[in-house]
């Protein structure tokens, strides 16, 4: 099949079919990173911008590992020390990176939208949203679809639940859209104030309790909980936190017997996920991190070949 | 895109399976027997070539040859210029290949391209002793010095032309064509 997407601002409108090549590509890149030489030359002669105007390390690690494994030239941008934190426009800063021969750009951005003008901007080159506010992180939804892939191939039927503050979270919106593509029934569980007001929206279901969310969940994905976002009293403590919201091996046992533990990291220990779930034998956390390697490396080689 | 239009049959299924016969009785030749010889099979065709070459020397030699595949998509030099991203297929060894005498399978020799990708994709999994190439044709027009060490048949062609391979596994027929793009 031909692959039609050059920027990837979300997942919104992104088919079964091209998942599942988008999967088999991803596990072709992860063969590579099993080799003696973990290069390849697919990239080569490409300039690629890391842009991160949010703090971020294993994104952006992973994002440039993957570039290095495609043998693309790197460059990292961060926006503390950018002519962006001197007043410089996003529109000013394109056209920059632009002149300067950039063929794809990664952008983190905590605005919603950013990419997507960042993409409107460029002339030549592509986007790939590492984040941008609350809206989307398409490639942590892709990371945790193939993960969950690789253990249970056909997704058709699966159940997923995500536990905690989904009103925050663009790793929760984009995963909602992902798995639901696949075919996976999603239930959504955390405190009332970390919902979206329209959850039903989203099309998926709302279970306030944890433990009957996880009932019969092949995956219990917990999303991280920002310590800050306590002080604004959307929950009493993160004591309380943990004991209503947070996993622990007594909530995995209501799951499927063998049901995954996933988390995007980094995590909170004791927060919303205990050490027993978070280094036991059901977590996939530390394969998610790989699988971010091997599905950017596919994105990036999909998005980045090919005539412009 | 240019239409393809079949101009003539170059083989047929038992033409075909002569020439896989003979080169498999090369190999061996020129191997002097199987000691650490791998076989591998540039995707797509050539990795049933390969496999069918893997029979025909478990028959005559009554040892099976270790047989893996290549894809060299990753390793094309034209990835930019081409209309569509190519797919990215397997690559799988069946052992180290460090030391080993790599026979390299393919159906159709052309530019040499595909084949300068396929030594940059295998020196990156090893250093194998030796490397040579087997090809069910080589139809000329090289670009690059490379040239195959066993030929089952040397086709000159026009440019215009092309030369399909097919094989039962994934085309459900053998035989070999020579096709004319329609101006």
């Amino acid at each position: 099949m031909g692959w039609r997407h050059r920027s990837v601002i979300d997942l919104d409108g992104w088919t079964r079919d091209e998942f599942l090549f988008f999967l088999d590509q991803s596990r072709q890149m992860e063969n590579v990173m099993d080799r003696p030489v973990k290069k390849v030359p697919a990239l080569r002669g490409k300039m690629c911008v890391n842009l991160f105007f949010e703090n971020s390390t294993r994104t952006r690690v992973s994002f440039e590992l993957a570039e290095k494994m495609l043998s693309a030239d790197v460059v990292n941008w961060s926006a503390s020390g950018s002519s962006t934190a001197k007043g410089e426009t996003m529109r000013d800063t394109a056209w920059t990176l632009e002149s300067m021969g950039a063929d794809i750009v990664v952008m983190r951005h905590g605005a919603v939208g950013a990419a997507q003008y960042l993409a409107s901007k460029l002339k030549r080159g592509i986007v790939l949203n590492a984040g941008d506010g609350t809206h989307a992180h398409p490639t942590q939804a892709l990371l945790d679809v193939y993960t969950a892939w690789k253990h249970y191939g056909d997704l058709e039927g699966r159940k997923i639940a995500l536990i905690g503050d989904v009103l925050h979270s663009r790793v929760a919106r984009s995963d909602v859209i992902a798995f639901r593509t696949m075919g996976c029934e999603v239930v959504l569980s955390g405190p009332p104030t970390l919902m979206p007001r329209e959850v039903e929206d989203l099309g998926v279901a709302y279970e306030r309790e944890p433990r009957d969310a996880v009932k019969g969940a092949d995956m219990v994905y917990l999303l991280r909980i920002q310590r800050e976002r306590q002080q604004e009293g959307l929950f009493p403590s993160v004591d309380e936190y943990h004991r209503w919201w947070g996993a622990d091996e007594e909530l995995m046992k209501r799951a499927k017997p063998g049901a995954l533990a996933m988390h995007p990291g980094p995590i909170n220990r004791g927060v919303e996920i205990a050490s027993e779930v978070a280094d036991g034998h059901q977590s996939v956390i530390l394969e998610q991190v790989r699988s971010g390697v091997a599905t950017r490396m596919a994105l990036l080689y999909l998005c980045g070949g090919g005539a412009r | 895109m240019a239409e393809l239009r079949e101009k003539a049959k170059l083989m047929n299924a038992q033409d075909l399976n002569r020439v896989i016969r003979r080169i498999a009785h090369e190999m061996v030749e020129r191997n002097k027997g199987t000691d650490r010889m791998i076989l591998v099979g540039i995707h797509r065709r050539g990795v049933y070539i390969a496999r069918r070459l893997q029979k025909l020397v478990e028959d005559a030699e009554g040892v099976k040859v270790p047989c893996g595949e290549l894809d060299i998509t990753l390793y094309r030099d034209d990835l930019t210029t081409l209309s569509e991203q190519p797919i990215v297929h397997s690559t799988r060894m069946p052992e180290d290949i460090c030391g080993k005498h790599i026979f390299l399978v393919d159906d159709v020799i052309f530019t040499g391209r595909t084949v300068r990708a396929a030594l940059e994709a295998l020196v990156d999994l090893g250093r194998p002793q030796s490397v040579q190439l087997a090809v069910i044709v080589d139809r000329g027009h090289r670009e690059l010095p490379i040239h195959a060490d066993i030929c089952g048949r040397n086709v000159p062609t026009s440019k215009n032309e092309v030369i399909e391979v097919r094989v039962e596994e994934l085309d459900g027929k053998d035989e070999v064509v020579i096709c004319e793009r329609d101006a």
